[in-house]
């Protein structure tokens, strides 16, 4: 054994050859609920507290039938207030005209742009989680992507509204579709903000089907129960009843009349697949075509072609700080979420978030180098107003967020502590928000001096952004109360017991992967 | 495995929709399959609350076909979208832009993409529920109280009556032996 390379020896422990003690150090044991093994030849088991498939249905469905802690109520009504005045800001825009925003003629796009790219942004990590960590076989997804999906819904439904009011005149807003009209006008195709039309909507249709496709089968577990709880409980009043056919009626029209057959399993796991697989291109495309409204025009400081990668990776890292934003309290709230997930689930996504703020900063960084080797006097200058100019303060906060605070999760206590992983969320959250102000306002100074200006939004800017965040928590909360959060038939599928062959196997708990 | 009344002329088998059996675990059903495939059933399901690892094998299924659905679908989406973007820009509304000619089709490629990746995603989702008949909301299994398990923790085989093997006593008595920890006869049809 000893003449053996410590890799060769994991590789055959992993491979169940061997024996063997613990290459990892001990005392990551002790860290978190025991998920935080560094040994590459320990699997830590992906579900904790021994469950089997009655508890996992019994713990998640519970979430969604019982009524909710107490917390529920108050955070709905300031959710849904906030979100009320939100759309009493929208109205004022319509019946008012965009005048109402503090956009000024260098600056053209306001916090309404950066608003959208930013929420857009936010619903990568929901489709990144859903697809790409599917297609490469992470098992550690299944028990956040339902939640990271619903995230991505509410969060494109909120970015698309920004756009949308933008244009002014929204009644016509059908001008942006193909349509066959009297007037016999066709929208441009060649300009980006029309790709960004079909990017989006596309992103939106094919998110909203793939969150609802895996939620058929879980669907369908909520309509039976509450079949067998119409059956069992004859006696209770006459609205505990109607409530419980309502919900046993809506429940069962959603869950399209699914039996769990294996015929139609066969069918719905290909299709999920191949849902994952067209999935994974669209979320890389979605952000690159969002940066072609940018990149395309021949504005200095925006015309390069590091965007599409940039906003990518920018959109990814923000997304993950936003799932982990809502999945933290979530996990405290919830009675057994923190069985589904894990400290290795955290810590995973921390690391991607570190990942990923490395690859934005140095982006970054690279979008300086070019600006000087480019010899193009305003490009050089657009970077040195960005740095230092009168929005030098954005600058700086986007970089300490973006760049700075994720480098925390190198160490291991910083990515184990959720507490701590939640602040560093929130921080990256407001960068990332930065880094979209950053761009847009790089208007504010183009090729003319004389023409540069200041922008500064209104309140109705404000306070419709605030309104935004209002229209995502009260939809993410409606999501909470009433749908399953997380994926039962896929949580259930990562415990040993789901295997058909090692069932009486006593190490079956090896089989787990993350 | 035609399904006519004269193979199953009994008119009191008319209403038996088929029979149901419980097994205990993935394992235990995984083997069960096995056997019924081997003995030549047609007309038959196991039914589980996850999708069992290998079953298709051992139930004996064909490859599902989704994968050629979605991509016919993805070309179409595609095909469509550009000539969509190629018509209106180059025949039917032509305007210059950026000095590129009325086809030029190089900015014609991100909605070419996108349109191709939505109605594949449409494809996939409906087009799944169509291949296995759904949405039905309404099926014999769902009278058997028993069966409101197969979404929690309940792993089950299904032999329909319309099998041409069909024989209520002998079926039940086969999927007894192969391990069936409860069986019922389901009405309906």
């Amino acid at each position: 054994m000893s003449t053996l390379h410590p890799d060769e020896l994991t590789a055959r422990r992993l491979a169940g050859e061997a024996p063997g003690p613990s290459l990892g150090r001990e005392f990551d044991r002790d860290l978190g609920d025991g998920t935080l093994v560094s040994d590459p030849a320990v699997r830590p088991t992906l579900v904790l507290g021994n469950r089997d498939f009655h508890s996992i249905t019994e713990t998640i469905c519970s979430w969604a039938e019982n009524k909710p802690g107490k917390w529920w109520g108050p955070a709905f009504l300031i959710s849904s207030s906030i979100a009320g005045l939100g759309t009493v800001m929208i109205a004022y825009l319509i019946v008012t005209g965009v005048g109402v925003w503090g956009l000024n003629n260098p600056v053209g796009w306001g916090w309404a742009i950066v608003n959208f790219v930013w929420w857009v942004g936010i619903g990568h990590a929901g489709t990144l989680i859903s697809a790409i960590l599917c297609i490469l076989k992470q098992k550690w997804r299944t028990s956040i992507n339902r939640f990271a999906e619903a995230m991505t819904i509410f969060a494109v439904i909120c970015a698309g509204t920004f756009p949308g009011i933008h244009v002014g005149r929204v009644w016509f807003a059908w001008f942006l579709f193909p349509f066959p009209n009297s007037n016999a006008i066709w929208p441009n195709f060649r300009s980006p903000l029309l790709w960004d039309v079909f990017a989006v909507g596309t992103y939106f249709t094919v998110s909203l089907l793939f969150w609802y496709m895996g939620m058929i089968p879980d669907i369908a577990t909520l309509r039976d129960r509450a079949m067998r709880r119409l059956h069992t409980t004859s006696a209770g009043g006459k609205i505990e009843v109607a409530i419980g056919k309502v919900r046993a009626l809506a429940y069962g029209f959603l869950a399209m009349g699914w039996r769990f057959s294996s015929r139609h399993w066969l069918n719905y796991e290909k299709a999920y697949i191949l849902l994952a697989g067209i999935a994974t291109p669209l979320v890389l495309s979605v952000h690159s075509v969002v940066s072609f409204d940018f990149a395309v025009s021949i504005v200095p400081g925006w015309h390069t072609t590091i965007f599409p990668p940039y906003f990518v990776a920018g959109a990814i890292f923000s997304g993950f700080a936003m799932v982990l934003t809502l999945l933290i309290p979530a996990r405290e709230l919830y009675p057994g979420m923190k069985d589904f997930v894990t400290s290795r689930t955290l810590e995973n996504m921390c690391k991607i978030i570190t990942v990923t703020g490395s690859m934005v900063g140095f982006a970054y960084g690279m979008e300086f180098f070019i600006a000087w080797y480019s010899a193009s006097s305003f490009e050089q200058q657009a970077f040195i107003i960005r740095a230092m100019g009168p929005y030098w303060w954005a600058y700086a906060i986007m970089v300490t967020c973006n760049v700075v605070s994720p480098q925390v999760f190198w160490f291991k206590w910083a990515r184990t502590t959720p507490w701590f992983i939640f602040i560093v969320s929130i921080v990256v959250n407001i960068g990332m928000w930065f880094e979209r102000f950053v761009i847009v306002t790089t208007l504010s100074s183009d090729f003319l001096p004389g023409s540069w200006g200041y922008y500064s939004p209104t309140y109705v800017d404000v306070l419709t952004f605030v309104g935004s965040l209002g229209i995502f928590m009260t939809l993410f909360l409606l999501f909470m109360r009433f749908l399953p959060m997380l994926a039962i038939s896929e949580v259930k599928n990562v415990i040993p017991q789901a295997s058909p062959h090692g069932h009486d196997d006593h190490k079956a708990n090896q089989g787990q992967g993350y | 495995m035609a399904h006519s009344t004269s193979t199953n002329p009994a008119p009191a088998r008319a209403q038996t929709w088929g029979v149901l059996a419980e097994f205990r675990n993935p394992a235990d059903i995984y083997h069960a399959a096995e056997k019924v495939r081997d003995a030549g059933y047609r007309r038959w399901d196991v039914y589980a609350p996850i999708p069992i690892h290998g079953i298709d094998e051992a139930m004996g299924l064909k490859p599902s076909r989704m994968a050629w659905l979605v991509g016919t679908a993805a070309a179409i989406g595609a095909s469509g979208g550009f000539l969509l973007q190629w018509w209106t820009s180059a025949v039917a509304y032509p305007m210059i832009v950026h000095g590129k000619p009325y086809g030029a089709w190089e900015a014609f490629i991100p909605v070419t993409f996108e349109l191709g990746v939505l109605l594949a995603g449409i494809t996939a989702v409906f087009g799944m529920l169509a291949v296995n008949g759904l949405p039905r909301w309404s099926h014999p299994l769902f009278t058997s109280e028993r069966f409101l398990s197969a979404s929690d923790d309940g792993f089950f085989i299904a032999i329909e009556s319309r099998d041409p093997k069909f024989d209520p006593a002998a079926t039940a008595k086969f999927l007894e032996s192969a391990g069936a920890i409860g069986v019922e006869t389901v009405e309906g049809d």
